[in-house]
């Protein structure tokens, strides 16, 4: 019993979100985008952020990659209490423990599928270059795209685009990837595809994956998911069916 | 850096057009500079060289005071033989001048004896002054001897047309001298000469030992020495120079004996040499509105177009430096092809107009052949200052691009 305790107690989780609220200022009012939002995830888990359009996905995957600041709450993202990092410390946090998937794909378009898997190893870490063509290699393979390698992104299709997304959003070893609506832009039997790819990484590199989506359909491949409604966290499924309140 | 020299040649090349026509405007610019500053720094430089080098020389020495009532010629303000020796006994001792010539300058009449006018003379050594003035005999234009004997007298040619005087036609010269008593020597015509703009360019030349025949001078008297430099480009420096030596000799009264002046100040020309130099300045002024207008104006755009790829880098983590730096060098790279380009053609372009062998006049000078010529330094100065301004042109862009929210940079549609 001790020994499971103690276990708990260290554990590093990969977000730690206690009544994490967001206000979203338009002129004089202030519109209430999350309100109080707690939860916590696991390292190495797949969890997916559920919801109709408007309900905070974005919002709060925004708070949670960094790139926008709770109005209340504590928010930890791999150990570090983000609230009070600024421009420059999230940006060097980011790059340095998170990656992004975006739902255009948002590759660079003068650079290659290669280069674009490259690019946060040159320009967010300094990796020399035997490790850095190592690992590109690696995801390359990892998601299918090894014979595209040299192609520009408005050569490839859509579900090519986002597999190259995928890699580029693992090749720095983040520690949490996230993904808002990562299938959004794509046909239904792609979306799958796209999710397996991702949850192959999770196996393969024991990445913590967080994804939205408001597609029914979809959620289902995740292993974790909380429902959103308002801004509100309503429910959280585990897979295997049970629900909790 | 070389990574972001790489994605910003790409970002470059993806607006092929766009970057061709920016860079085409910024390569006009400098061609055009080139072509300005070489042809007129031609027409310049063989001005400056035709003043110097047919009447004025590099630099002259006077008595003090004799520049400012020059017009007069006034014998009473020439050098005494003594001070003369002075002077002489210094320039003698300075390595930078490649040679010197007194002379006596005064009015006096010239006869045909037909008809009478007034006329300006030089009493010259005319060895010693053709090697301070090179170009002095080809402005003799009738003359079949290129040198003046004793007895001789060169006569400008306005002169010779209107008082219809011809080579070897006997003229009699009558000076005043500084007593007061009027003397006249009878002289040869061995030569008319071509008249350059400024004072002196319509002076007669006769031998320094008749000049002082005619003044009825015991001993010699110096009105002015003028110096040729071995090297011109030297000319400050050394005008500076021999103005420290010769300020140290002071008269009974204490007062600085000599004065000093260089082409500049004896010529009303220096005063066109400017106005060229203001303009070539004027003229790189608009190439640097030009190139900064330009290049903002395509930087601006760049930005604008892309504040969804510059929110996606941002947010996995691109630093603000870096996104930066990648604009900047964005505009610097495009002012690069420009100044490459630009000078490139302006070099061939150049090369052009000199193989063509074009030719323009000057006052009552014609014929002169076009040597545009442009300076090492100066293209490099150019260049460097349209780089430097590339920069600055896209500071603002580059400037704002680093500093967009990702969030509000990914909303962008
Ligand atoms: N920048 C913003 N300014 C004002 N309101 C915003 C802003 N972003 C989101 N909202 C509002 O916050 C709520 C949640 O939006 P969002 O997080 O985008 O939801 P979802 O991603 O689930 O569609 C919505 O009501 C939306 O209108
Ligand atoms: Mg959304």
């Amino acid at each position: 019993m001790g020994l499971v305790v103690a276990e708990n107690i260290t554990k590093i989780y990969s977000v730690v979100a206690t009544k994490v609220s967001k206000d979203y200022k338009v002129g004089e009012i202030a519109i209430r985008a999350l309100n109080e939002v707690s939860f916590e995830i696991e390292p190495a888990s797949f969890v997916s952020f559920v919801g109709p359009s408007g309900s905070g996905k974005t919002t709060l995957l925004n708070l949670i990659g960094c790139l926008d600041k709770p109005t209340e709450g504590k928010l930890e993202v791999a150990g570090t209490d983000v609230l009070h990092l600024d421009r420059k410390q999230s940006a060097s946090f980011r790059g340095n423990n998170l990656g992004f998937i975006f739902q255009d794909f948002n590759l660079l378009p003068v650079l290659t599928v290669f280069e674009n898997i490259e690019y946060p190893l040159l320009m967010v870490q300094k990796i020399p270059g035997v490790e850095r063509k190592k690992r590109i290699m690696a995801l390359l393979e990892a998601v299918g795209m090894t014979d595209q390698r040299d192609k520009y992104p408005d050569q490839i299709s859509g579900g090519q685009k986002q597999r190259v997304a995928i890699a580029r959003a693992l090749v720095t070893n983040p520690k949490l990837v996230l993904a808002d609506e990562p299938t959004a832009n794509l046909d239904h039997k792609t979306a799958f595809l796209v999710l397996e790819s991702m949850k192959k990484m999770r196996n393969e590199f024991r990445t913590t994956f967080v994804f939205s989506t408001h597609d029914q359909k979809i959620v289902g491949e995740a292993e974790i998911i909380y429902s959103l409604e308002d801004g509100e966290l309503v429910g959280k499924q585990v897979k295997g069916g049970q629900k909790n309140g | 850096m070389g990574n972001l020299f790489k994605i910003a040649i790409r970002n470059l090349l993806r607006y092929k057009r766009r970057t061709l026509l920016t860079a085409s405007l910024v390569t006009l610019g400098i061609v055009f500079v080139l072509l300005f500053v070489s042809v007129t720094g031609s027409f310049k430089s063989m001005m400056i060289g035709q003043m110097t080098d047919s009447m004025l020389g590099h630099l002259q020495v006077h008595r003090k005071g004799y520049l400012a009532s020059i017009d007069n010629l006034p014998l009473n303000l020439n050098m005494k033989m003594q001070t003369y020796k002075k002077l002489e006994g210094i320039l003698n001792q300075q390595p930078e001048i490649e040679a010197y010539s007194p002379r006596i300058k005064f009015g006096g009449m010239f006869s045909t004896f037909v008809e009478t006018t007034n006329i300006r003379l030089n009493g010259v050594y005319p060895d010693r002054e053709l090697k301070t003035v090179p170009l002095l005999p080809s402005r003799v234009t009738n003359g079949t001897e290129k040198t003046l004997e004793k007895g001789e007298i060169w006569i400008p040619e306005l002169m010779a047309k209107s008082m219809k005087v011809n080579m070897g036609d006997t003229v009699v010269i009558i000076a005043t001298n500084q007593d007061g008593s009027v003397n006249g020597k009878q002289f040869k015509v061995a030569g008319v000469l071509e008249s350059v703009t400024g004072p002196g360019g319509r002076d007669g030349y006769v031998h320094i030992e008749d000049a002082m025949e005619v003044l009825r001078m015991e001993e010699m008297e110096v009105s002015e020495v003028a110096i040729r430099l071995k090297d011109f480009g030297r000319l400050y420096a050394f005008t500076e120079k021999l103005d420290g030596l010769l300020s140290g000799e002071l008269n009974k009264q204490g007062k600085p004996v000599f004065e000093v002046h260089n082409w500049e100040k004896l010529s009303p020309f220096y005063n066109i040499a400017q106005m060229i130099d203001i303009m070539a300045l004027f003229i790189k002024f608009m190439l640097i509105a030009v190139v900064l207008v330009s290049i903002m104006n395509v930087m601006i755009m760049a930005v604008y177009e892309r504040v969804r790829e510059i929110g996606t880098i941002a947010a996995i983590g691109t630093l603000p430096g870096k996104i930066l730096s990648l604009f900047i060098l964005e505009g610097l790279s495009l002012g690069v092809l420009g100044v490459v380009a630009g000078n490139i053609l302006g070099f061939i372009i150049i090369a052009i107009l000199n193989l063509s062998k074009m030719t323009f006049s000057f006052g009552r000078q014609t014929g002169l052949i076009l040597s545009a010529r442009v300076a090492p330094m100066d293209m490099l100065v150019i260049s460097l200052i349209v780089i430097l301004i590339s920069v600055i042109a896209s500071l603002q862009p580059a400037l704002k691009a680093s500093r967009m929210e990702p969030i509000k940079a990914l909303r962008h549609v």
